[in-house]
């Protein structure tokens, strides 16, 4: 934890721009002869100035400097190229990497995203599969213990997620209550864990929830009368149901895949626990890079091309719900 | 006009919002125990203006005068005038009787003195059993008696109505209108009113205050407004009319349509364009061989109290208002007496006062 | 059909409810064991009450989420309130603000306030994991209250002030009356996610204070002792008798 090589100046920029900041309040105050409303704002600004936006622009430099602080892209190509590191620590001991076999690319890093995003898009189709004709359900007036059946959902997230999911290893483990079942019944012991099947399970079971509450906001907030309309526009159920109901929940589908898809992609715990260390994903990866690699400029090269890759898909999911009202988890 | 009777006074106001001036210049006062309406479309700056003699906007120039002192910067709860709010903005969390005695408790008025005011205003508004109700569960007309109640219970030297009635149906509205009228002759309260429509702005007011963009069109007696607007714009705004632009042919005469009529106007230039303003009602109906102008009855509408008939005649189209009705395409003379031709400068922008 | 609903609702259920069942079943057995049943006992809840670890553990949790919860409440409050009498351009600036550590990961969350704290130079541990609690149930509360200010009639507060009141007056007489509900809910999201926590404890505290989720994850690898099981049994009961005591008090008042 030693490699702070941040510039002796960025503290006193810092120091100035609070002082700054703390000053123009005062001034503020002081021309307007009392508190206007929006002066309550100011400390949660100053706070989340403070606790977001510097420690973004950190991130921001370590991904964009090398260990001895100066520009470089080095870090994004250490990204693609995981042996970069490597290669040229070899090529500067005089060997030829090329003729010791290690001259191609690294791929985990890349491979590692890859797969995250590929799981994570698994996680979120499956939630969306499950999790929307519940909610459909729950939804509907004749059903009536729709809101009964949300507090359900969300009672099993009070237990602490980390203890739920290990739970799951006792279902799952060899020697498991599953496979006891399977065996007792006459049927051999299946390998249920340390595989990607196990991981996915993991998180559908983690995030389901947040798939169906949007849903089941935006469609329990939906007039009656609108699929009355359709009905009497001689559209029959299931036409009511593609043309109308379905199309009007589409918020609550766009803010249940943004609050599924966002933590599946970064998760660490669940694939360490029932991944085994079989099937690594990018939370990972970036976790070791700082912690067990203690490299904060690869990591933060890490960190911001996932950001970037989350932001880029928020961006193309607010283009099906331009709006931005879908219907959120409270 | 003497200087004690002039209660408030807004000197040179303007206000803009990001650089978009939505009140220019404006210069009024309103007199003790008036009830002044102020009237226009909406942007106009009607509210903007009620607004800033309430406190709750601060004029980007210009001054508030208030009994010969200047409160342009004093916050709303200092100043000694209250508002009814336009959707009322009554407390949901407070029942009809903490509602109104919401300003009395602020002011630290001892509680049994409290309880007499409140229930007297209820007694004055006709709700005196509804103390203990929630506001919600009130109706529309019920909550606006609550709104003016919860106002006057302070005893302010003036009432600010922000579009009060705009929210009521048009019977609740026509009743609601007596009632504040007569309120306000019983209290002897100022009252500044604002609303778009014009005949809720002629039914209550002593003087009227036309805007249009930020600006002051005119400002007269309803009487004076509806017979003398000085602008096509007011004129077209406070009840019907038809403009013609026509050419003033000398003093009291002048020429449109085709023909002269003699008018009551003077002090134009000779030959000088002007518009020419007819209230529909008072195009009389005559025989077509009798009439200063000719023409065909193009359509008819029954309107209750009388016809609203479109003819053209002289190379217009004529609204008219009459009891007897006549029949589609059938000639009709037309006869406009010169007190009811009204001459106006052919100006959209009316100049300030 | 209708049973066929309620079934696939059951079964969605069933899932959810399943490792929570094998989490309290472990509770009570008697062995060690994950899978065999080796008898009834309660010699892990005994055992839990001794163990310095655990009960550490669940001080730090619950005194954090509670501390965080209550900061956060006051200063997303304050922040909705006087974010929502801004002008357009500020307001919108300050909810890009607002949702950026909601659609941030939460590891890139913990990482860069990590990289804050070192950098810095403030010793993690206690302290830092509150503040990054702070951090991250803040923007919630600004979300949950902000509607509750929307609905409000815009003219309420004016109406205080035109009757006398002054500001500070109005705002605890008109607008916390009228926003409560929603204080309330950002108050509880807050304390709930604060409570389940482990992503950003994680990056933000030294191995010396430890959280249960940070406790739990640091015991996994040695396999976790059924005692964590009776502890997390003990807190869903007490949660769930929590939510009962609430919806009979609500329910009481309507």
């Amino acid at each position: 934890m030693n490699n702070l090589h941040v510039p002796e100046w960025s503290f006193w920029v810092m120091g100035l721009a609070l002082a700054a900041f703390v000053g123009m309040f005062i001034q503020m105050v002081r021309r307007n002869k009392g508190i206007r409303r929006s002066f309550y704002a100011w400390p949660y600004t100053l706070w989340m100035i403070i606790s977001t936006v510097v420690p973004l622009i950190l991130i921001a430099y370590y991904a964009l400097t090398d260990k001895s602080g100066s520009f470089t892209l080095e870090n994004f190509a250490n990204f693609w190229d995981s042996n970069r590191n490597m290669k040229t620590e070899l090529l500067a001991q005089g060997f030829n990497p090329e003729e010791l076999g290690l001259g191609a690319r690294g791929t985990v890093n890349v491979d590692t995203l890859a797969y995250s995003m590929w799981m994570a898009f698994l996680c979120t189709g499956i939630s969306l599969l499950l999790g929307y004709p519940a909610a459909l359900i729950m939804a509907d007036r004749e059903f009536r213990l729709g809101s009964t059946i949300v507090v359900l959902f969300i009672i099993p997230m009070w237990m602490n997620f980390l203890l739920r999911t290990i739970a799951w290893m006792s279902l799952l483990e060899d020697n498991g209550l599953i496979n006891t079942l399977l065996e007792s019944l006459g049927f051999g012991k299946a390998r249920l864990m340390y595989n990607s099947q196990a991981v996915l399970l993991g998180m559908v079971y983690n995030y389901l929830p947040f798939m169906v509450f949007p849903i089941y906001n935006s469609l329990s907030r939906q007039d009656a009368r609108l699929s009355e309309a359709a009905m009497d526009l001689g559209a029959n159920k299931w036409k009511t149901f593609w043309r109308v109901v379905f199309p009007i929940s589409m918020p609550g589908i766009v803010s249940g895949i943004t609050m599924v898809f966002m933590p599946s992609v970064t998760t660490f715990f669940i694939p360490r626990v029932l991944g085994g260390g079989n099937t690594e994903m990018f939370g990972d990866l970036i976790e070791r890079t700082f912690l067990t690699a203690d490299d904060w400029n690869v990591g933060s090269a890490l960190s911001l091309v996932m950001m970037v890759l989350i932001l880029l898909s928020l961006g193309l999911l607010r283009k099906v719900d331009p709006e931005g009202e879908g219907g959120s988890l409270i | 006009m003497q200087e004690q009777t002039r209660l408030i006074r807004l000197e040179n106001i303007s206000k803009e919002y990001d650089g978009t001036p939505v009140l220019k210049d404006i210069n009024l006062y309103i007199r003790k125990n008036e009830f002044l309406t102020l009237l226009g479309p909406s942007g106009c700056g009607k509210t903007t203006t009620l607004r800033i003699i309430g406190g709750f906007e601060q004029p980007t120039a210009g001054r508030v005068i208030f009994d010969g002192q200047d409160i342009t910067s004093l916050p709303p709860y200092k100043r000694r005038v209250n508002t009814v709010f336009q959707k009322y903005a009554l407390f949901p969390h407070l029942n009809v009787f903490e509602n109104i005695a919401f300003g009395l408790k602020v002011a630290k008025i001892p509680k049994d003195e409290i309880a007499r005011r409140v229930d007297s205003m209820l007694d004055l508004v006709n709700l005196r059993s509804y103390g203990k109700r929630r506001v919600d569960s009130l109706s529309g007309g019920q909550q606006q008696r609550i709104a003016i109640a919860r106002a006057l219970v302070n005893e302010p030297e003036v009432l600010l109505l922000d579009e009060p009635l705009g929210a009521l149906d048009l019977k609740l509205r026509k009743g609601m209108q007596l009632e504040l009228k007569r309120m306000q002759q019983r209290l002897g309260i100022t009252f500044i009113f604002v609303t778009h429509d014009q005949e809720e702005a002629l039914t209550m007011s002593d003087t009227i205050v036309v805007m249009k963009d930020g600006s002051i069109a005119q400002i007269g007696t309803p009487k004076h407004i509806y017979d003398e607007p000085k602008s096509a714009f007011i004129a077209n705004f406070i009840g019907e009319s038809n403009i013609i632009r026509g050419r003033m042919v000398r003093d009291e005469l002048v020429n449109f349509c085709g023909s002269n009529f003699t008018c009551v106007d003077s002090g134009f230039a000779p030959d000088s364009p002007v518009d020419v303003l007819v209230r529909p009602e008072d195009i009389v109906i005559v025989g077509e061989d009798v009439g200063q102008l000719t023409g065909t009855v193009k359509s008819v509408l029954f309107k209750g109290v009388h016809y609203e008939m479109m003819i053209e005649a002289g190379g217009f189209l004529w609204k008219v208002h009459s009891t007897s009705m006549q029949p589609e395409g059938s000639l009709v003379g037309l006869s406009i007496v010169p007190f009811n031709i009204h001459i106006m400068k052919p100006t959209e922008e009316a100049p300030n006062e | 059909m209708k049973l066929l609903k309620r079934a696939y609702l059951s079964i969605i259920l069933l899932f959810l409810y399943v490792p929570i069942a094998v989490l309290i079943f472990q509770s009570f057995n008697a062995g060690v064991s994950r899978a065999k049943w080796e008898g009834f006992s309660l010699r892990w809840y005994a055992q839990l009450f001794q163990s310095p670890n655990i009960m550490q553990a669940l001080y730090v949790t619950v005194s954090i989420a509670l501390l965080a919860s209550m900061i956060s409440t006051v200063l997303g409050t304050m922040a909705a309130i006087g974010i929502h009498a801004m002008r357009k351009r500020p307001q919108s600036m300050m909810m890009t603000l607002t949702n950026i550590p909601m659609t941030m990961p939460d590891i890139v969350t913990g990482i860069s306030l990590m990289l804050l704290f070192i950098f810095s130079k403030v010793e993690r541990g206690y302290v830092t994991m509150l503040l990054a609690h702070v951090t991250f149930n803040t923007p919630y509360v600004v979300l949950s209250v902000m509607p509750k200010l929307k609905e409000m009639n815009t003219f309420s507060y004016e109406a205080a002030l035109d009757l006398g009141a002054t500001p500070g007056y109005a705002l605890r007489k008109v607008i916390l009356p009228a926003i409560r509900p929603g204080v309330i809910t950002g108050a509880i999201l807050a304390f709930t996610l604060s409570l389940d926590d482990f992503t950003i404890s994680y990056f933000t505290t030294s191995p010396l204070v430890q959280n249960l989720s940070t406790l739990i994850y640091s015991e996994a690898r040695k396999g976790i002792k059924p005692t964590m099981n009776a502890l997390s049994a003990l807190m869903f009961v007490a949660l769930l008798i929590l939510l009962l005591v609430v919806n009979r008090r609500t329910a009481e008042t309507k």
